[in-house]
């Protein structure tokens, strides 16, 4: 049988925590970053996806082109660290609230966690040692500004 | 279910000694109707948008490996399938996107706990009015027409 502390028992006294509160801070980044990733993302879509040709718009040349620009690569930049922080956090949540058992809420909270930092560095990575003008690549492919051209 | 009660943990509390046992939780923001369907979808949006991303970064990072390389997976976004299914990505990132702009009105707004209802159907409301004007210009792109 549960015993239960008699009614008006003073709560036990805690000691105040120490430290930063990363539950907040992650609660409060989720709503600020949501914010930013509005505005990035749906203009991200548009630009790719309804603008001119749309879709089929979309190859090489194309993303070299918007690289040729510091606007997008500041911008895709940070739709790649907000976004995927923001869905790593997210799925942080969630494992937390359904994976139950310790082993596999371990697993998958390291899976997310590698995911995240493997892929904002690779992302990172691809973003700042782009080259629109691979060598040896066919000259048909390539953005309209590269020397073969 | 009045939603002035929302957001408070007990409720009103009677001066009696008795309390009589609600026959259901009442007056909460997650519990059944509007507010937890919102729920449930913010989490399957989510997911959905999560995996999408994961991929979406791998598939962009072939820029680095060659023109053919990234050509050649891009195109098959372009194919009718991939086609609807950015319908779908657009749908799910609609509506997360405009349900997390909800969540920060209900966190910050003074009032925004007591109009979480409307702003449930504000949200599908500008939802609709987003795939209105995406759709059509979708399938245009997708099975020729347009420009």
């Amino acid at each position: 049988m549960t015993t239960i502390d008699a009614p008006r028992t003073p709560a036990p006294v805690r000691r105040p925590r120490r430290g930063v509160n990363w539950e907040k801070w992650g609660w409060i980044y989720m709503r600020a970053s949501g914010v930013v990733l509005v505005v990035l993302i749906f203009g991200h879509l548009f630009v790719n996806l309804v603008a001119g040709e749309g879709v089929k718009a979309i190859d090489f040349a194309f993303v070299a082109g918007k690289w040729a620009d510091p606007f997008w690569i500041v911008w895709d930049t940070l739709l790649l660290w907000l976004a995927l922080i923001h869905g790593g956090n997210g799925m942080r949540t969630l494992i937390n609230d359904y994976a139950t058992n310790k082993l596999v809420r371990t697993v998958l909270l390291s899976a997310v966690a590698a995911s995240t930092a493997v892929l904002i560095i690779l992302g990172t990575l691809v973003i700042f040692t782009f080259d629109p003008c691979p060598a040896a690549s066919p000259a048909d492919l390539l953005p309209s500004f590269c020397p073969v051209r | 279910m009045s939603d002035k009660s929302a957001g408070t943990l007990a409720g009103d509390t009677p001066a009696s000694s008795t309390i009589a046992m609600p026959k259901r939780p009442a007056g909460t923001l997650y519990r059944g109707n509007e507010g937890m369907w919102s729920w449930v979808m913010h989490r399957i949006t989510g997911v959905a948008i999560y995996f999408f991303l994961l991929v979406h970064i791998l598939d962009t990072a072939l820029v680095r490996v060659s023109p053919e390389a990234y050509n050649a997976v891009i195109n098959q976004y372009k194919t009718p399938l991939m086609g609807l299914g950015e319908i779908a990505l657009v749908a799910a990132i609609g509506l997360h996107a405009l349900n997390g702009l909800r969540i920060i009105l209900i966190d910050f707004w003074s009032v925004g706990t007591k109009h979480q209802k409307l702003m449930f159907y504000i949200v599908l409301g500008l939802w609709a009015v987003l795939m209105i004007g995406f759709v059509p210009r979708q399938l245009m792109h997708i099975f020729g027409g347009g420009e």
